[in-house]
C-alpha cells in the first residue's frame, strides 16, 4: 500500500530497535507516538480522505438536502383549480411540532416500539451471537461447514425472510401447528412484537457470531494456554481473558446492529403488515409520510431518527473509545498483559 | 387494492425525505388548469414505453409486439415494475418527481386516479378519442377526475360472492342468497347437515389493508351508506353505514365470520374455503380458474354480493392508462392507448390472463361466457359497483378506513365510535 | 480426565447441532416450501409431496431475466466490496495505527453518515445520477452502496487492526521491512480472519440491497437479483408466487454460502500461510 511514504516509518524503525523487550514497553512507545505526529497527521489524512470523499458525496449531500427538506411543508390543493399546487411552502421547525404535537401519540408509540426492538433483538442477539460463537470457536470436524451454515440466516434477503416469517405466523401455518394453538400473529398485540423479534433475531444473530468469531480468532492461542495453565476455570476464563479480548470486535458488531434496529423498516412491514400500532415503528412513519407525498414531514422523522441514531452511537464511541480510537485513558490494561505474554515470540514469527 | 402479499417484497420506502424542492408539475403539454385538453397539445411521434407491473401471462409483450409491427417508427418498449402496487406507485411517483422522461404510458390502479391527476403527473386527455360510450359507466368514472379525463379503462374487477353449490343443494336451497340475513339463514340450514362441524358461514378480506377498505366499503355500501358522497366529502357517521359495519362485527362476534378471519387477504380465504372451512366467500373473479383446478371443481359457484335488503355493491378494482406530463412523443402515446385499450386487446387480456374486460358488449358475448361462467355476475357487480372513495390524499383516505374498521372488527372500539373517529379523520384528511 | 473429555465432546456436538438448527430450521421450511406444487402450498407437512421443481422452473424461466440477475448482483456486490475493503483497510490502518488529531470525530463522522437511513437520500440520488447520465449503469448502484458498505468495513478493520499487537510490526520493521510493507506482510495476514469475516458481511450487505437497485435502473438487462425477485408474479394479480419466491431465496442463497466455503479454504489458508512461516 503505502510503501513509499517512509518519513514516519523511518521515525519508528529508528526507535523500534530499544521497543521489542516486555519489561518496558510502554513509555518509549508513546514517545514514539508523540515524535510521529506531524508525519503521521499526513499520512493519516492521506490514507483516511478518500474514505471521507466517497461519504461526502453518496451521504452527506443527500442528507444536508433532507435537513432542508424537513423544513418545508406539503403542497397544498388548491381548491380553485383541483390542483396541487407547485411549491412548497416554507414552515420552518413546524413539521417538527406537528410530530411531536399532533402526531405526538403516534409518535411516541413509534419511538417506544423501535427502543423495544432494539433493545430486546440486539439483547437475544448478543447472548445468542456469543454462545454461537464460541461453540464455533471450538475445533470439531466439519467446522468450516457449519461456519458457512451459520451464515445462511444473513445472506437470506430481508423481504425474503419477512415472507417467510408470515408464511410461518400464519394462522394456519407451521408456528401454530407447533405451538397447537392458534394464535393470530399478525394482529394487534404483544404476540406480533413477538413474531417480530423472533424473526430478526434469527436472521441477524449469526452477524454478531460470525464478527465475535473472527474476533476469537485473532486472539493468539498462547493467551489461552496461559490462562489454562493458571488453572482458570472455563467460566472464568471466559469471564476474564476472552471477553475482554474480543470486547472491541462485540461492541462494533452491537453498534452496528444497533443502528440496523433503529432503522427496522421491512421486516415489520411485512411480516405484521403497515399501520399496526403494535409494531410501527419510526422508519415506518417515515415511510408513511412519504409514500403519501408529504417529503417535509418524512424529512422531519427522518432526521429524528438520524439524532436519535447519532445519540446512541456517540454513547457507543465513547465506550468503545479507548478500545477503537486509541486513547491513552484506560482499557489497554489486558491488551499489556497480553504483550507481556506474547512479545517473544512476535520477534521469532517476523524472524 | 394489491394484496399485501406481492406488497411485502418492496423493501424500504423510497422518497422518504429528501430535498427535492420540485417546482413541479403543470405547465407540460400546453394543457393549463381546468381547460379541456386539445389535440393540439399532443405532439411528437417516436419510441415510447409502456410502465406497468411484472406480467407472467406474457400477453402484455404479445399485445406490444403486435402494435410494433405495425408501427416499425414508433416502437414501444415495456418497463416492467415490482409485482406489488406500493412499489409501481412509488416508481412512477420518483420519476414524476425527477421530471424524467423515461415512462410514456402508465398502467395506473383505478384508486390513484385522483392523486396523479391533482399533482398534474398526468395529462388531461380529450375524451373523444376513445369509445368510452361503450365501456360500463362506473369503469369510466374511475378514470376522471373532477370531470375531466385523466385515463383511459383497460381493464376492470369487481367482488363476486362464492358459494358451494353442493352443500346448499343438499340443504334444499335453490338459489344464492341476495341479503345478508338471507346467507346467515341458508348457513344455519347448511351447518345441520353432517359433516359441516367446523365449517365456518363467510369471509371477505379483513386484514389491515387495501382489501379492508374494499371489504368495509361493501359492507357500507351495501347497506345504503355512502364513505363519500357524491361530491367527494366524507359522509360515512350515517345510521346505513353503521348497519353495514354492524353486520361485520357481528358476524365476528358470533362466528359468523371465523375470528381468523382478521388476518385474511385474499389468498388465505381462497385457501380456507379450497379446503372446505367455507360455505361463502367474498373473492375477485381470479379465484375462479384456480377453485375449478383444486378439489371444489364443480362444487361451488359465484352470485352478485348481498347486501341489507337486497343484492350489494361491490368495490372496483381494475386499471387505467394514463399519460405521463414529462413524456415526449405523445401524439404516439396516444394512439398506443386507443389500441391498447381496445376491444380487441381488451378480448386478448380477458383470454390470457383473466382481466375483466371494460366494454359492456364483452360480458354478453356467448362463447365468452361459456368459457367464463362468472362474467354474467361480475357484470351486475361493476354495475352496481361504487368506486372506493375518489380523494386526492387516497393514501391517507385508506389508511384511515382500515384503522377505524380494524378497530371495530377486532373489538378494540364500537362501530358507533369507529365510525365518528373515521368521519373525523377523512374530513382531515380530504380537507388538505 | 478421557471421561471429562468425552462428555466435553458430547456437549460440544449437542451446542453444535444446536446452532445448525437453529439457523438452518426457518431455511428448511424455506427449501420444503420451494419444493411444492403451487397447489399444495398450503401444506404443512414436514416433507414435499410430491416433490415438485415447478418453482425453480419458474425462476429460471427466460422471461425474469433471474441468470442475468443474479450475475448483475455479483458484479454490483463484488465491485462494491472491493472498492470498500480497499478503502477501509488504508482508513482503518490510520485509525489503529497513527496518531493524530480528529480521529475520534472523523470516526464518528464515519459512522454517522452509514446511519441516514438509505430511503432518504435515494432521492437526491436519483436526481444526480439522471442529470450525469448514470441511470442504467452499474456505477449508480455500486457508489451509493459504498454509503453502507463503507463505514460497516472502516470500522471493523479499525478493531481487527488494533488488536494485533504494534511490537509485530515493529519486529518486522528491524529486519528492514517499511512500514507499508510491515503491515501486509505481518498484519494483513494475521487479521485474515477478521478482514475475510468483514468481506462476507459488506457482500452480502451490497447483494441484498434493493432500493437502490429497483430506483437507478428501468431496463431489466440490468436489474439486480433482488428486484428480480420484487417482479415475481403469480398468474393473477392477488395470486401468491410463494413457492418462486421461496425459490428464489433459496437460489441467491446458497451459492453465496458455498462461495463463502470454497474463499474460506482458499483466502483465510493462503493469507495466513504467509504469517506461518
Amino acid at each position: 500500500m503505502t510503501d513509499t511514504t517512509t518519513p514516519p516509518g523511518t521515525a519508528v524503525r529508528e526507535h523500534g530497535s530499544a521497543a521489542p523487550r516486555p519489561s518496558a514497553p510502554v513509555r518509549p512507545r508513546r514517545r514514539t507516538r508523540a515524535r510521529a505526529t506531524a508525519g503521521s497527521g499526513r499520512m493519516a489524512a492521506l490514507l483516511v480522505s478518500p474514505t471521507l470523499l466517497v461519504l461526502t458525496i453518496v451521504v452527506l449531500y443527500p442528507t444536508l438536502m433532507a435537513l432542508h427538506e424537513s423544513l418545508y411543508g406539503p403542497k397544498g390543493l388548491d381548491p380553485s383549480t383541483g390542483f396541487i399546487r407547485t411549491t412548497e411552502p416554507f414552515v420552518g421547525l413546524h413539521n417538527y411540532a406537528g410530530i411531536l404535537g399532533a402526531a405526538g401519540q403516534r409518535f411516541w408509540n413509534a419511538f417506544w416500539n423501535t427502543t423495544f426492538f432494539t433493545v430486546v433483538t440486539v439483547g437475544l442477539e448478543t447472548v445468542i451471537g456469543v454462545v454461537m460463537a464460541l461453540i464455533m470457536h471450538q475445533a470439531f470436524r466439519g467446522r468450516a461447514l457449519v461456519r458457512a451454515g451459520i451464515l445462511v440466516p444473513w445472506a437470506v434477503p430481508t423481504a425474503i425472510s419477512g415472507l417467510l416469517w408470515r408464511w410461518v405466523f400464519n394462522s394456519n401455518g407451521i408456528a401454530n401447528a407447533i405451538l397447537g394453538r392458534q394464535i393470530l400473529w399478525t394482529t394487534e398485540g404483544f404476540h406480533a412484537k413477538v413474531a417480530v423479534v423472533v424473526a430478526e433475531v434469527w436472521k441477524t444473530a449469526p452477524f454478531i457470531g460470525l464478527l465475535v468469531l473472527a474476533g476469537l480468532q485473532v486472539i493468539p492461542k498462547e493467551v489461552y494456554e496461559a490462562a489454562r495453565i493458571d488453572g482458570a476455570s472455563a467460566l472464568r476464563r471466559f469471564w476474564h481473558v476472552t471477553l475482554p479480548l474480543v470486547k472491541p470486535a462485540l461492541l462494533v458488531a452491537v453498534l452496528f446492529r444497533c443502528l440496523d434496529a433503529l432503522r427496522m423498516f421491512d421486516l415489520p412491514y411485512i411480516l405484521v403488515g403497515a399501520q399496526k400500532n403494535s409494531v410501527e415503528t419510526l422508519s415506518m412513519l417515515a415511510q408513511n409520510e412519504a409514500s403519501n407525498v408529504r417529503f417535509g414531514p418524512a424529512s422531519a422523522y427522518a432526521v429524528i431518527l438520524f439524532l436519535y441514531v447519532l445519540l446512541i452511537a456517540l454513547a457507543f464511541v465513547r465506550l468503545l473509545g479507548a478500545d477503537l480510537v486509541g486513547d491513552r485513558d484506560g482499557g489497554k490494561a489486558n491488551r499489556r498483559s497480553l504483550r507481556g505474554i506474547l512479545a517473544p515470540r512476535r520477534t521469532e514469527v517476523a524472524a | 387494492m394489491k394484496t399485501r402479499t406481492t406488497r411485502a417484497l418492496r423493501c424500504s420506502a423510497p422518497l422518504v425525505a429528501a430535498g427535492l424542492l420540485l417546482t413541479a408539475c403543470g405547465s407540460n403539454g400546453g394543457s393549463d388548469s381546468g381547460q379541456p385538453a386539445g389535440n393540439t397539445s399532443f405532439e411528437g411521434r417516436g419510441p415510447i414505453t409502456y410502465v406497468a407491473g411484472k406480467d407472467t401471462s406474457g400477453v402484455v409483450q404479445k399485445v406490444i409486439d403486435r402494435w410494433n409491427t405495425l408501427h416499425p417508427k414508433e416502437k414501444v418498449t415495456f418497463v416492467q415494475l415490482p409485482t406489488d402496487a406500493d412499489s409501481q406507485r412509488q416508481q412512477m411517483i420518483q420519476n414524476a418527481e425527477t421530471k424524467s422522461d423515461a415512462y410514456t404510458v402508465l398502467s395506473l390502479d383505478v384508486v390513484w386516479t385522483s392523486e396523479f391527476a391533482a399533482h398534474q403527473w398526468i395529462d388531461r386527455l380529450p375524451g373523444q378519442r376513445f369509445p368510452l360510450q361503450d365501456m360500463l359507466k362506473p369503469v369510466v368514472e374511475t378514470a376522471k377526475y373532477r370531470g375531466g379525463l385523466y385515463a383511459v379503462p383497460a381493464s376492470s374487477d369487481g367482488g363476486l360472492l362464492y358459494y358451494r353449490t353442493d352443500l346448499l343443494k343438499k340443504a334444499g336451497i335453490t338459489r344464492p342468497p341476495a341479503t345478508w340475513s338471507q346467507m346467515t339463514a341458508d348457513c344455519a340450514k347448511v351447518k345441520r347437515l353432517p359433516g359441516t362441524e367446523g365449517m365456518s358461514c363467510y369471509a371477505g378480506q379483513f386484514q389491515k389493508y387495501e382489501g379492508l377498505t374494499v371489504n368495509f366499503a361493501e359492507a357500507v355500501n351495501s347497506a345504503g351508506g355512502v364513505v363519500t358522497d357524491a361530491s367527494g366529502k366524507p359522509d360515512v357517521d350515517t345510521p346505513s353505514a353503521r348497519k353495514g359495519l354492524d353486520f361485520l362485527v357481528g358476524a365476528l362476534k358470533d362466528g359468523t365470520i371465523p375470528k381468523e378471519a382478521v388476518t385474511y387477504q385474499e389468498e388465505d380465504g381462497r385457501q380456507a374455503f379450497q379446503s372446505g372451512k367455507l360455505i361463502f366467500l367474498r373473492n375477485w373473479p381470479y379465484m375462479y380458474a384456480l377453485a375449478e383446478k383444486s378439489k371444489l371443481a364443480g362444487k361451488f359457484t359465484v352470485a352478485p354480493l348481498p347486501g341489507l335488503n337486497g343484492p350489494g355493491s361491490s368495490s372496483l378494482g381494475g386499471h387505467n392508462l394514463a399519460l405521463s406530463s414529462f413524456a415526449r412523443n405523445k401524439a404516439t402515446a396516444l394512439d398506443f392507448m386507443k389500441f391498447f385499450s381496445s376491444q380487441d386487446s381488451a378480448s386478448t387480456f380477458l383470454k390470457d390472463a383473466s382481466l375483466a374486460p371494460p366494454y359492456a358488449r364483452s360480458y354478453d358475448d356467448a362463447s365468452l361466457v361459456k368459457r367464463y361462467p362468472y362474467l354474467p355476475d361480475l357484470k351486475q357487480s361493476i354495475l352496481h359497483a361504487v368506486p372506493r372513495p375518489r380523494v386526492v390524499q387516497y393514501g391517507d383516505a385508506t389508511s384511515a378506513i382500515q384503522q377505524e374498521a380494524y378497530a371495530a372488527l377486532t373489538g378494540a372500539k364500537s362501530g358507533a365510535q369507529a365510525l365518528k373517529d373515521l368521519q373525523s379523520a377523512l374530513q382531515k384528511s380530504t380537507a388538505q | 480426565m478421557t471421561r471429562t473429555a468425552n462428555v466435553r465432546t458430547r456437549l460440544l456436538y449437542l451446542g453444535v447441532a444446536a446452532v445448525v438448527a437453529y439457523c438452518l430450521a426457518p431455511f428448511y421450511w424455506m427449501l420444503v416450501s420451494s419444493l411444492r406444487r403451487t397447489s399444495d402450498i398450503f401444506d404443512t407437512s414436514p416433507l414435499p409431496s410430491p416433490v415438485s421443481f415447478e418453482n425453480y422452473r419458474a425462476v429460471f424461466d427466460p422471461s425474469q431475466g433471474f441468470t442475468r440477475a443474479l450475475l448483475n448482483s455479483l458484479l454490483v456486490a463484488g465491485v462494491t466490496t472491493a472498492l470498500a475493503l480497499l478503502l477501509a483497510t488504508f482508513t482503518a490502518y490510520a485509525m489503529a495505527r497513527l496518531e493524530f488529531r480528529f480521529k475520534r470525530l472523523i470516526l464518528t463522522l464515519i459512522i454517522a453518515t452509514s446511519m441516514f437511513p438509505v430511503v432518504s437520500i435515494v432521492v437526491p440520488l436519483l436526481k444526480l445520477f439522471t442529470d450525469i447520465g448514470w441511470i442504467n449503469t452499474y456505477q449508480a448502484m455500486i457508489v451509493p452502496s459504498m454509503s453502507f458498505a463503507l463505514p460497516l468495513a472502516v470500522w471493523n478493520l479499525t478493531t481487527f487492526f488494533r488488536q494485533m499487537p504494534d511490537e509485530l510490526e515493529h519486529a518486522a520493521m528491524i529486519d528492514g521491512c517499511t512500514r507499508g510493507q510491515a503491515f501486509r506482510k505481518v498484519i494483513i495476514p494475521l487479521a485474515a480472519p477478521g478482514i475475510f469475516t468483514t468481506a462476507i458481511i459488506t457482500f452480502i450487505a451490497a447483494w441484498n440491497e434493493f432500493l437502490i437497485a429497483l430506483s437507478m435502473t428501468n431496463k431489466s438487462a440490468m436489474q439486480t437479483a433482488p428486484v428480480a425477485i420484487s417482479k415475481f408474479a403469480g398468474a393473477t394479480q392477488f395470486e401468491t408466487p410463494f413457492g418462486s419466491q421461496m425459490a428464489a431465496g433459496v437460489l441467491v442463497t446458497v451459492p453465496l454460502v458455498v462461495m463463502v466455503l470454497l474463499f474460506q479454504r482458499r483466502i483465510v489458508a493462503g493469507l495466513t500461510a504467509g504469517a506461518a512461516k
